[in-house]
């Protein structure tokens, strides 16, 4: 069975492209690097926005104010279960659709929260109700009574100790009542070849699945395949309501952007995934603006827009959300992730006008959160770039950084991230997202005999707790590493259990159509509280840490003599327990059998969830007070770094990326003045010190450049209009200050006092 | 070996001295600057004993954040306190490929020996120097750091024959520095040396007054307040003569 693509279609759709594999196969990264331009010159070239950019983003910031109003959602559906086809064309105004040079819309409506009951009816129902929707009774009736959602499946099959780890948050966060997003569909396929020829691709690996060994797994596939070939016509039929035909590859950069926008809108009409990546496409984007800028068909100015237009259309994604789940990702985060820059395999940086362009966005339309705007760093991208992007970190403080060094050798060159932080290899693999194991908490349950302090339940085995007045700190050890160990095991048969049910009933069909039918799949696990584990055991061996009992014998909390070293000061006796916890966790989740053959990773990332998870802990025995939140992900905790911003960098860059390969996730504040005395000197700084840090094999930085008693005054003066879309980078992913709960917005202001003034 | 007293290290600093910089504060300093918010390093044998490879050691982990501008910077105190140990330093940080800076207000500066000959070498393997200018009025120099200025004009006037770059620092305190005529008078002196890459403005503050309290010593700023952004801007004009 061999599937061409027609003469014609080599001739005026892919005219003046280059190269041969990427033509006879599906090989997006092929044609990149067959025909991307480099860029090494400056901001110059760039455009301001339009008359249609400014009106249209105009509209959205009023719809987002209103929305703002109402409580944090605009209006829910509840009604019509969404789906690729569900509505018919919806723009952001409709006086205005004509304006609109890229067209699609979740729903009918802009910033209308779909209705979308797969992963459970029940929160689907929940998230309506908050905000004062009833959802249509016969809707409930259809997703109870004749078909099952994912959380039921979950539910109905979790063992009895699942559901108490569970409970207790001793593993937290997990997808298992929502959908669990992190799988990024390439994108770029449905501007490159067209509906028509993925789905005879489809077609084609459907043909010769299984058919001499019908075993579970090829009868699987073989459906899931099925699956992916109704999107894609699905897709197809999508695009037809907005009056465009995506059967044939896209012909000029406007197509490009809109066929690759209607491959990302299916999959935001079908799923709502904690994370939504739309991944790398700025590079690929541009070699199609490139084109039509040499033809002579296209302005800079017109270029700008369709990136504006686009980059609009990710500012709107929404998913309707229960109070839980915001608790934990606080803000109404998407990670509709994007990177750009890079450096190609052959030694090609991969910077290009586009880059630019999209960094441009936030300085056309402002600062924003959407998309999740990520520089894949190098100390080896041009200076020009470099210099642009810490301009307007140090002016927006909305994008992140991640070392394409470190993730290069590990994922090639044309990997997405796929959430906020963790690197996947686009097109060719899946990722099974995992949450986190609460590791400050497995520490209290060693001490404890497994007992949670609060209620007294059993939650751990029951081994002998500590009964010493000091913590012995080879006692303490022996029994964390046995506690550790239960806790692994439980954690990664729990995500077992999760991510087979979600293929069942909740299988991400647009997404997957646009991935690699046979393809690599990773398991991520995760660590919470792990600066706290690691003080707390530097306390026990450096210091002496008595013990505070409750009347039932209990340890509830410490007193602390002596001085100890803390992780973020650059000291080889914190950091090497840092080091040793990472890889003892990642050992023991390596030991146990993951799902569909995937290959475990993990990673030190906790989102805003530090402070949901801190609130459900007991005092830590590195002096951290019970309930007190967290330090976000890989980050040291508060106060405990005494030597500077440079130390603290390096001790978190010790921490060895293969051992945790879904990322390593650090935030960092720097107040302007100590930053440079100039806008000049700021930039100059901030790139260095990107440099510097990602030299040292670290991983990720989120940058934020501005003083706290900005902060404070957005706390207090949320209406004031300068503060509508004041965003700063949390863990993983960027936010608008005004959108944190206040208990969020405490532990970021706690956070940036103390910092390097 | 010999060891200096080191109050303190700082891995990021990035505004004493050109790009990213290490910067290690000495203890020692016998002017009572009436505004100084390290006054916990007036005391000349305290802190840490450290050798200059101890501390370059420390340093050169900074190193991947320098880039091609950053470096060290000697700061404190007053460095030229402990002139031989400083040199030592800068002479091994040179060999390493180190950026060297010295931020110093110039008070031992003398041209007699062997102070005279010392300050030369130490020259040598000098980059940079940062030098205050605390007050150009020699009385009011006196009034506000127990010391007049007539060596520190000097030493600057040395450093331009000798065309050594330097970049001018001024501690902008309202009711004592801040008034149009004095700092018409620096520009005046600054105008007369070759030597002068940058002139900064550093608008006075009150962060170190807890540490006067915590010593033991009456800080007599209690009231003075910040200078507003105007001032500060004012300031900047007429030092960098663009009035």
């Amino acid at each position: 069975m061999r599937v061409c693509i027609p003469e014609d279609v080599i001739g005026s759709a892919w005219r003046g492209f280059s190269g041969r594999k990427w033509k006879e196969d599906i090989n997006v990264r092929e044609f990149i690097q067959n025909n991307y331009t480099m860029y090494d010159g400056d901001e110059s070239f760039l455009a301001g926005p339009t008359d249609a950019t400014d009106k249209l983003w105009g509209r959205l910031q009023e719809l987002q104010k209103e929305e703002r109003a109402r409580g944090g959602v605009l209006e829910c559906e509840t009604e019509i279960v969404s789906s690729l086809t569900s509505y018919g064309p919806g723009y952001i105004d409709e006086s205005m659709k004509e304006l609109e040079q890229i067209v699609g819309l979740q729903t009918d409506k802009p910033l209308k929260r779909a209705f979308m009951p797969y992963g459970g009816i029940k929160m689907a129902e929940q998230a309506a109700e908050t905000y004062g929707y009833k959802v249509n009774p016969q809707l409930h009736k259809i997703f109870s009574d004749y078909h099952k959602t994912h959380n039921q499946a979950v539910f109905d099959a979790y063992t009895p100790e699942m559901r108490r780890a569970r409970h207790s948050h001793v593993i937290t966060g997990l997808p298992d009542t929502y959908g669990r997003g992190r799988i990024v569909g390439d994108y770029r396929r449905v501007a490159l070849y067209g509906l028509d020829y993925l789905i005879k691709m489809k077609e084609k690996d459907l043909f010769y699945c299984g058919g001499r060994n019908m075993s579970e797994e090829h009868i699987r596939l073989r459906e899931e395949i099925a699956e992916q070939i109704r999107a894609l016509k699905g897709m197809k039929e999508m695009a037809k309501i907005y009056g465009y035909d995506i059967s044939a590859p896209a012909k000029n950069a406007k197509e490009a952007v809109q066929w690759l926008y209607f491959g990302y809108l299916a999959a935001i009409k079908t799923q709502n995934g904690a994370a939504m990546s739309v991944g790398r496409i700025s590079t690929f984007l541009d070699i199609y603006i490139n084109r039509d800028l040499e033809e002579g068909t296209l302005t800079e100015s017109q270029a700008q827009e369709l990136i504006d237009h686009l980059v609009l259309k990710f500012r709107m994604v929404k998913f309707a959300r229960i109070p839980s789940y915001n608790e934990l990702f606080s803000g109404d985060p998407v990670w509709v992730t994007l990177e750009m820059a890079g450096i190609g395999m052959d030694g090609r940086h991969m910077v290009t006008k586009n880059d630019f362009r999209f960094l441009h966005t936030l300085e056309n339309m402002g600062p924003s959160p959407e998309p999740n705007l990520t520089v894949l760093w190098s100390p080896r991208l041009p200076e020009t770039f470099k210099k642009y992007a810490a301009k307007i970190s140090v002016n927006t403080s909305s994008i992140q950084y991640e070392n394409d060094c470190v993730m290069r050798p590990v994922w090639g060159d044309d990997y997405s991230i796929c959430c906020c932080v963790s690197a996947t290899q686009t097109g060719k693999e899946i990722q099974f997202f995992g949450a986190r194991a609460n590791l400050a908490k497995c520490l209290i349950f060693a001490l404890n005999g497994g007992v949670e302090i609060t209620t007294m339940e059993q939650i751990g085995p029951e081994i002998q707790p500590i009964t010493s007045e000091y913590l012995d700190y080879d006692e303490v050890m022996h029994k964390f590493n046995a506690m550790m160990s239960w806790l692994v095991e439980l954690y990664v048969n729990t995500l077992n259990l999760i991510h087979y049910m979600h293929d069942k009933y909740y299988y991400e069909a647009a997404e997957m159509a646009l991935i690699d039918t046979y393809t690599r799949r990773t398991f991520a696990t995760g660590i919470a509280g792990f600066s706290h584990v690691v003080d707390s055991l530097c306390a026990i061996k450096y210091a002496k840490v008595k013990t505070i009992r409750n009347d039932k014998g209990l340890i509830v909390d410490y007193e602390i003599e002596g001085d100890f070293p803390r992780y973020g000061n650059d000291d080889e006796r914190a950091d090497e327990i840092a080091i040793w916890l990472l890889k003892a966790f990642m050992k023991k989740v390596r030991e146990h059998h993951t799902y569909r053959n995937s290959e475990p990773t993990t990673s030190i990332l906790t989102i805003t969830s530090n402070v949901v998870y801190g609130k459900a802990t007991g005092a830590t025995p590195d002096g951290r007070k019970a309930g007190a939140p967290f330090a976000p992900g890989a980050n040291p905790a508060y106060g405990a770094e005494k030597n500077g911003l440079l130390a603290s960098l390096n001790s978190v860059a010790k921490l060895p990326y293969e051992f945790a390969l879904d990322g390593i996730s650090n935030t960092q504040t720097i107040s302007p003045d100590a930053l440079g005395h100039t806008d000049e000197e700021r930039v100059d700084n901030l790139w260095h010190i990107l440099d510097g840090y990602f030299l040292k094999g670290a991983h990720h930085l989120n940058v934020n450049v501005f003083g706290v008693d900005k902060l404070k005054d957005c706390m207090e003066h949320p209406e004031k209009p300068e503060y509508a879309n004041f965003t700063i980078r949390v863990s993983g992913y960027a936010v608008k200050f005004i959108d944190l709960t206040r208990e969020q917005q405490l532990d970021v202001i706690a956070r940036s006092e103390h910092k390097f003034l | 070996m010999n060891t200096g007293y080191i109050h303190s290290t700082e891995t990021f600093g990035s505004v004493d001295g050109p790009g990213v910089r290490f910067i290690i504060f000495m203890q020692g300093c016998a002017m009572r600057c009436r505004y100084c918010h390290n006054a916990d390093t007036w005391k000349l044998k305290a802190g840490k004993a450290m050798t200059a490879d101890e501390l370059l050691d420390k340093a050169e982990r900074y190193r991947s954040y320098w880039g091609e501008d950053g470096g060290i910077t000697v700061s404190g105190g007053e460095p030229l306190l402990q002139l031989d140990f400083v040199t030592e330093l800068f002479k091994k940080a040179k060999k390493r490929g180190i950026n060297t800076c010295l931020d110093t207000a110039g008070q031992p500066f003398a041209r007699g020996e062997p102070f005279f000959s010392k300050f030369n070498e130490l020259l040598k393997y000098t980059d940079l120097l940062l030098v205050d200018i605390k007050h150009i009025d020699d009385n009011e120099h006196r009034a506000l750091t127990g010391h007049g200025n007539q060596n520190i004009l000097d030493m600057l006037r040395f450093l331009s024959d000798i065309k050594k770059p330097v970049w001018i620092r001024h501690v902008l305190v309202p009711g004592i520095t801040d008034n149009d005529e004095y700092l018409r008078r620096t520009r005046g002196f600054i105008d007369s040396l070759q030597n002068v890459e940058r002139v900064e403005i550093l608008p006075y503050h009150s962060l170190g007054a807890y540490k006067w309290a915590a010593l033991g010593l009456d800080y007599t700023l209690e009231n003075t307040q910040p200078p507003t952004a105007d001032r500060v801007k004012n300031a900047e004009m007429i030092l960098n003569n663009k009035e």
